[in-house]
């Protein structure tokens, strides 16, 4: 059983997208330059957009289908998502963000108890009760993840969540993401243009390039150091 | 006006004299207003828009006064000024030798006081709205603050500029309480708001739903094309 | 130093819109509470109260009424993807130029019980809806309603889209997404949409004449009394009143449009 399948088509302007692929457990990077179709794929597995042809089925049940016409809204698709600029809701605390995202429980305390926990594996409870605008943006970042995360999504999307960082904060936020994701067991897919960040968190990085998938392969751990098949980036284009 | 056109062609067309004469008058006084509006309001909302000094929103608050204030207060002010003794009196005697309540000056100085503050937000918004960058970039090949103000930045404000003098004009048009109080209620001299209130009180129904149907058709074209033009909003 | 100065700064902007909204309801109390003690005193008081609370009983139901179905329709505009949405902005902003005079004209057509539709809203409702309070009712809440919803609607639009996919995206259905992420964060301009509502709602004039028919006790509002009692001093206090209740909402609204740049 595969936690997620893709396989699309979409035509914005100019930009043609056609890509199909698999994603089991781990992490799955999607690797590749700017305005490769990273972005615009996570946002057709979220749901937010809709593709011109294709299906994309999350934890093997249909959630997007156009030749029957089927399409699951984005609320009832059980994904969590991390985005670059956190988005979090400016108006409310860093608690009652987290808290607004777990649908698993009910009653109010009992919601906020799970966001609790989340804040701590993801070291932000000390931020419970504050703004997300008071936050630092490493710290609005530790509070997406948790927010994510927090509903036992079935699914976690995260786009470019660390391309806003500076490089010091960006490297010791990798390593939570990894411990964060891959310990929850929530299959996760990340997209990013950072060679460094594909290898150093991807079980599976999916190479990307002017709207195609154009290569497919597993991350060797370093101790195994095997030599590096061709290299996933794109690299001409920048 | 209404001397422009000879009144033999408008009864041949079927506009009588009681829908020509408070149109014309309207229409008269709503284009001399709009104009001076236009004028002031565009260069204060510049400066309102761009100034830094300190009161910037208190004067705006005081000039927009007229929106919060029912008309008949703002006629009131305008007669007991204009009519009475005080300062604004003799000035006026002095520009114009004559007290211009129940005038039609006095009908145009009422409606520049009501529809003022709808050009100036209009102007003031749509020129904060200008993305400075223009301007740096104007005033980096050397054009004076002047030319920058004329060539970049009011261009580029010219929708909302635009849809800030439609609504002044609109507004004036629209004027009922205040333009009643400076000016009574004569009939057959007076603007088209008046002539439906004199309609309905005096006059035949017929000739109510004329006045309101003309007057329904003008506010609709204006707001629509306001509507089109304006993604930039005054509140 | 610097999360604290944010922090300070977020704690002012957030709470603003609040207390903007608190400061005009205790004026409001107190204002009422305070003409109450001084009713002695303030000249000419038994002339000006009737009017003055009648103002209110009209302006206050009238702003709530405009305020609500304002919001409403400025969500419905922004959000709204269907043909003729231009033409149903400018319907409802027709108010603003319309003379009161217009207004007054075919809310009467509308209302008056000799006419079709009026009579048919007379016998729904149960009674009739001009030359009471209830028409002065309605008079203000056609003046105030394309305020609140062309700030609705303004405000509305200026929300940052991406806060509500990310909100969408953690699972909130969208009626949830409107009312807990929407519109608090287009709380600002639309709080100033009702302010200037308010404003136009106690001030109006036109209609109301038309409409309520200016009855000495029953519908004869501040505004209108104004004008009546045109050669007696007490007119003064109603001016005052008026002028401090539109220098008041002026400066709200002002206050509320400054905080954003």
């Amino acid at each position: 059983m595969s936690a997620l399948d893709v396989n699309v088509t979409r035509k914005i302007g100019e930009f043609d997208l056609d890509v199909t692929f698999s994603v089991e457990s781990g992490i799955s990077v999607l690797f590749g330059p700017s305005g490769a179709g990273k972005s615009l794929t996570l946002a057709l597995i979220a749901g937010l957009l809709r593709p011109d042809t294709g299906t994309i089925l999350i934890n093997d049940s249909v959630v997007t289908d156009c030749a029957n016409d089927m399409y699951v809204s984005t609320q009832e698709r059980r994904i969590g998502m991390v985005f670059q600029d956190g988005l979090l809701l400016p108006h409310r605390s860093v608690l009652d963000n987290v808290a607004l995202a777990v649908r698993q429980t009910s009653g109010r305390q009992a919601r906020r108890a799970v966001a609790r926990t989340w804040l701590e594996r993801v070291g932000a409870e000390q931020f419970a009760d504050r703004r997300p605008g008071s936050l630092s943006g490493g710290q609005r970042q530790r509070v997406a993840l948790a927010r994510g995360l927090a509903g036992e999504p079935a699914l976690v999307l995260l786009d470019e969540p660390l391309s806003a960082l500076d490089s010091a904060v960006r490297r010791e936020l990798r390593t939570l993401i990894r411990e964060v994701i891959l310990s929850s067991g929530v299959p996760a897919v990340l997209v990013t243009h950072d060679g460094e960040e594909a290898e150093e968190l991807g079980d599976v990085v999916i190479a990307y390039n002017d709207g195609r998938v154009t290569g497919v392969r597993m991350v060797e751990l370093p101790e195994d150091a095997a030599p590096q098949p061709e290299s996933p980036d794109g690299g001409a284009s920048q | 006006m209404t001397g422009l056109i000879p009144h033999s062609w408008l009864n041949s067309v079927g506009i009588p004299p009681w829908v020509w004469n408070p149109l014309a008058i309207s229409l008269h006084a709503a284009c001399e207003a709009t104009l001076i509006v236009a004028v002031v309001g565009i260069t204060l909302g510049y400066i309102l828009a761009k100034g830094h000094f300190p009161g910037r929103g208190a004067i705006e608050t005081v000039l927009s006064l007229p929106m919060a204030l029912p008309p008949t207060v703002v006629g009131y002010y305008l007669l007991t000024r204009m009519g009475g003794p005080g300062p604004i009196r003799t000035a006026e005697l002095h520009l114009f030798g004559h007290p211009l309540t129940f005038t039609f000056t006095g009908i145009v100085i009422a409606q520049i006081v009501e529809s003022f503050p709808y050009c100036l937000r209009f102007s003031r918004a749509a020129i904060s709205n200008v993305d400075p960058r223009f301007e740096q970039a104007a005033r980096a090949m050397g054009l004076s603050r002047w030319r920058t103000a004329l060539l970049v930045t009011l261009p580029l404000a010219r929708r909302g500029i635009v849809a800030g003098v439609a609504m002044a004009f609109g507004r004036t048009l629209g004027d009922f309480g205040a333009t009643m109080i400076i000016s009574g209620s004569v009939p057959m001299a007076t603007t088209m708001p008046i002539a439906l209130y004199n309609a309905v009180f005096f006059g035949s129904h017929e000739q109510a739903m004329v006045l309101a149907f003309v007057q329904l058709g003008v506010a609709f074209v204006i707001l629509f094309g306001v509507t089109r033009l304006g993604k930039v909003r005054a509140w | 130093m610097e999360q604290e100065h944010n922090l300070v700064h977020q704690l002012r902007d957030e709470h603003q819109a609040v207390t903007i909204a608190l400061t005009v309801l205790v004026g409001l109390g107190l204002g009422y509470g305070v003409a109450h003690l001084f009713a002695g005193s303030i000249a000419y008081w038994g002339v000006v109260s009737g009017p003055f609370f009648l103002t209110l009983r009209v302006a206050i139901p009238a702003t709530l009424i405009a305020g609500v179905s304002g919001i409403a329709a400025g969500y419905v505009l922004a959000k709204g993807q269907f043909p003729g949405r231009d033409v149903l902005e400018t319907i409802g902003s027709l108010p603003i130029i319309l003379p009161p005079t217009v207004i007054g004209f075919y809310l009467l057509e509308v209302l008056s019980p000799g006419t079709r539709v009026g009579g048919f809203l007379t016998r729904v409702v149960g009674h009739e809806l001009v030359y009471n309070v209830a028409g002065c009712i309605i008079a203000a809440t056609v003046a105030a309603f394309p305020f609140c919803m062309r700030a609705a609607r303004s405000a509305i639009e200026g929300v940052d889209p991406m806060i509500e996919q990310a909100a969408r995206a953690i699972g909130l259905p969208n009626w949830r997404v409107a009312l807990l992420v929407t519109l608090p964060l287009a709380r600002r301009g639309i709080a100033a949409g009702l302010t200037i509502g308010c404003a136009r709602a106690l001030g109006e004039y036109g209609a109301t004449l038309m409409v309520g028919g200016d009855i000495n006790g029953k519908t004869r509002t501040l505004s209108l009394a104004i004008l009546d009692s045109f050669t007696t001093p007490e007119k003064n206090t109603m001016l005052l009143i008026l002028v401090l209740m539109a220098v008041a909402a002026m400066t709200g609204v002002g206050l509320l449009g400054r905080s954003r740049t």
